[in-house]
């Protein structure tokens, strides 16, 4: 049991072609994931390394069942590339894309009120259920199978804490990404939500960073809802205010979405926090043992 | 990117936006022939700078006439501003704005941004104008008035109607500001703005609306669609350092510690800062140098680096995923050849190709103290500047 992806997921990849979508769409490949199709407008009919290439995401779900969509297209026409994927029908839309103007991601989210399919992302770095299907831009060999969710708004710093939970021996279920936009497709409490109806999740990981208050409001559902164990961490304690850190959702503004706050508010809903980056996976070990 | 006072009052006025007779000067002489062009009656002079609270700081003047406008402008320009926002440091003023003065009768709050957690634009207001908005949040959160917008729908009547009566405004005032705000919102959406704040938005005697001040910010995402306003880039208010890695598509923020650091994306490299700040030094900077790093990229970040003498010691942390390790770890060898490194140098590579990159860093017969983890990094780095 995993989390929105498995063994069986079809994934389809828009901007196939271009450096950073053939290159990942090969190691997702290799990885095991079924890469069933690739969308090119004026493409179609070709093939990219044994894939077959369709004009769009409709017509390639359409020949190969495809069910998850994976999207690398640049900024300019990602959002686009986002709402041809949910009109499709896909049940999941993954996008990967950094910089896309904040007023195209309020259209998209106002266009998918309603519509089937979930979007993760954007600026992310794609979703794993290790063992099973990897769909993004994750180093898959860092990662092992087990029993911890991880939900993170960042990249690298992810693959740091997943890399230390495999190191103490302690696998994932699955890990989300849900990107550094300041508007994404999918929050924490939504992952939150799917790790705790998950039973193969045992334990949670939840790591945030300065800016807006999605992490107080998940810290808020998780006091509420869940018996799961939640290691908590977020970045950008020493980041200074009105500065935007890399994302474009880091940053500090009028005093609000400081560390500080989303600390508290994870500690005082009995997360269990960690203030160095470099404990997450010996706070996880320590909490699964009890 | 954040514009100037006089260049968001431009903008918002080629939309239609009622704002009064002004001109920037970058001379006394300049904001005296401006006054006279102004009439040579009241004007107004406002130091240009990319911070707020300029008025509480000296930085805003009334002048009766021109021979004062120039007395003013002789005044700010050259002064460094210290203000709440610029830090100790203060900030240079170079240019004045002169404005054509106006008959107050009241002053109101207005700002648009992006909601994150509705997903919406809203409309945020108050009759508390002149007053920092976070000011009036603390002391009178009852007076803050929100309307979202919904993006694909657009601006509404009702929500002129919903804000202008709360603020206590008559029907046919409140049918004036509608215009003001369908105006602010076209601006926001056509020209992909992520904050626009009016403080004070002005009712005159007259019994017309004025934007007194100007606050915009430019997406930095929508930059492409937008290649005309890339001339509102104002470089004498940017960091020098922020703007050579601007240029080298880096991501970087100067800060005030010791540590410089180098890290591959956002997260982990405030992790990073964090957790040197947690070894009881400060970070110097933020440095994202990005996942597609090439050995270029990392020697310019290198220079970028140690162009800031308070840098004591460099950390570079990696997290390799699509960026080898090995890769990295030439790119390091070389420029710290080329460059002659003398503070200490704490490299932690985890990730693609980890070993090759390590047996790249201990060939090189260079001072570079390696690190396996995050936590052993950051204690090895503090330790040695400390020495």
């Amino acid at each position: 049991m995993s989390v929105l992806v498995n063994k069986h997921t079809k994934v389809v990849t828009q901007g196939m072609t271009g450096k950073t979508g053939s290159f990942h769409t090969r190691a997702c490949k290799e990885y095991g994931t079924h890469m069933v199709a690739g969308v090119g407008p004026g493409k179609g009919g070709q093939e990219f390394e044994g894939i077959p290439l369709f004009n769009t995401v409709r017509e390639a779900k359409e020949k190969t069942g495809a069910n998850v969509s994976v999207i690398y297209v640049p900024p300019a026409g990602a959002a686009d590339a986002i709402m041809e994927a949910v009109d499709a029908e896909l049940d999941l839309v993954l996008c990967i894309t950094e910089g896309i103007p904040v007023i195209d991601m309020l259209k998209v989210g106002a266009f998918m009120r309603g519509r089937r399919s979930r979007l993760i992302g954007p600026n992310c770095p794609g979703i794993i259920t290790p063992g099973e299907c990897k769909i993004g831009i994750m180093p898959g060999f860092i990662h092992k199978a087990g029993n911890v969710g991880v939900v993170s708004r960042s990249g690298t710093l992810t693959y740091e804490a997943v890399f230390q939970l495999s190191e103490l021996g302690i696998g994932q279920s699955t890990c989300i990404g849900i990107g550094g936009d300041p508007l994404n497709g999918t929050n924490f409490i939504d992952c939150l939500k799917l790790f705790n109806e998950d039973q193969n999740t045992e334990a949670i990981v939840m790591i945030g960073e300065i800016g807006g208050s999605a992490e107080e409001e998940a810290a808020a559902w998780v006091k509420a809802n869940t018996k799961k164990p939640v290691v908590g961490f977020i970045c950008g304690a020493t980041a200074p205010p009105g500065r935007r850190m890399g994302h474009a959702g880091a940053i500090i503004s009028g005093g609000s979405g400081t560390a500080q706050g989303k600390f508290e508010a994870m500690e005082g809903a009995g997360i269990h926090v960690v203030k160095s980056p470099a404990d997450i996976g010996k706070r996880m070990k320590e909490v699964l043992r009890a | 990117m954040n514009l100037h006072e006089y260049q968001s009052k431009e903008l918002l006025s080629d939309c239609g936006l009622p704002i009064l007779a002004g001109a920037v000067a970058y001379t006394p002489g300049e904001a005296e022939a401006i006054a006279d062009m102004l009439g040579g009656g009241i004007c107004v002079i406002k130091a240009q700078v990319h911070a707020g609270g300029r008025g509480k700081a000296g930085g805003v003047k009334l002048a009766k006439n021109s021979a004062e406008a120039r007395a003013f402008a002789e005044k700010i320009i050259g002064m460094k501003l210290i203000t709440p926002q610029t830090g100790a440091r203060g900030k240079l003023v170079r240019k004045v704005y002169v404005e054509a003065g106006c008959n107050i009768a009241k002053e109101y709050y207005l700002s648009m941004l992006v909601d994150r957690a509705s997903k919406c634009i809203s409309i945020i207001s108050s009759t508390e104008g002149g007053m920092e908005i976070e000011e009036v949040a603390k002391k009178h959160p009852q007076k803050i008035i929100r309307v979202g917008i919904d993006a694909v729908v657009g601006f509404q009547s009702y929500h002129a109607m919903q804000l202008g009566f709360r603020l206590g405004l008559d029907h046919e005032k409140v049918k004036k500001l509608q215009d003001v705000l369908e105006g602010l919102y076209h601006a926001f959406v056509s020209k992909d703005l992520s904050l626009l704040e009016i403080n004070p938005l002005v009712l005159t005697k007259e019994g017309e609306f004025v934007l007194l001040d100007a606050k915009c910010s430019l997406d930095d995402n929508a930059m492409f669609r937008h290649p005309e306003l890339r001339a509102y880039e104002d470089y004498d208010e940017m960091d020098e350092r922020e703007l050579r890695a601007g240029k080298h598509n880096l991501s970087y923020i100067a800060l005030d510690g010791t540590i410089g650091c180098m890290v591959n994306g956002a997260g982990l490299a405030m992790a990073t800062m964090d957790i040197i700040k947690a070894y009881g030094e400060t970070p110097a900077n933020f440095l994202d140098v990005g996942g597609g790093a090439t050995k270029e990229k990392v020697t310019e970040a290198f220079k970028i680096i140690l162009s800031d003498s308070n840098v004591k010691g460099i950390l570079i942390n990696i997290f390799g995923g699509i960026m080898k390790c090995d890769v990295l770890a030439s790119g390091v060898v070389e420029a710290a050849k080329e460059l002659s490194l003398k503070v200490p140098l704490v490299v932690r590579l985890q990730g693609t190709n980890v070993e090759l990159g390590k047996k790249i860093l201990s060939e090189s017969k260079l001072k570079i103290i390696p690190a396996d983890t995050m936590d052993d990094a950051a204690k090895k780095v503090v330790q040695a500047v400390r020495g």
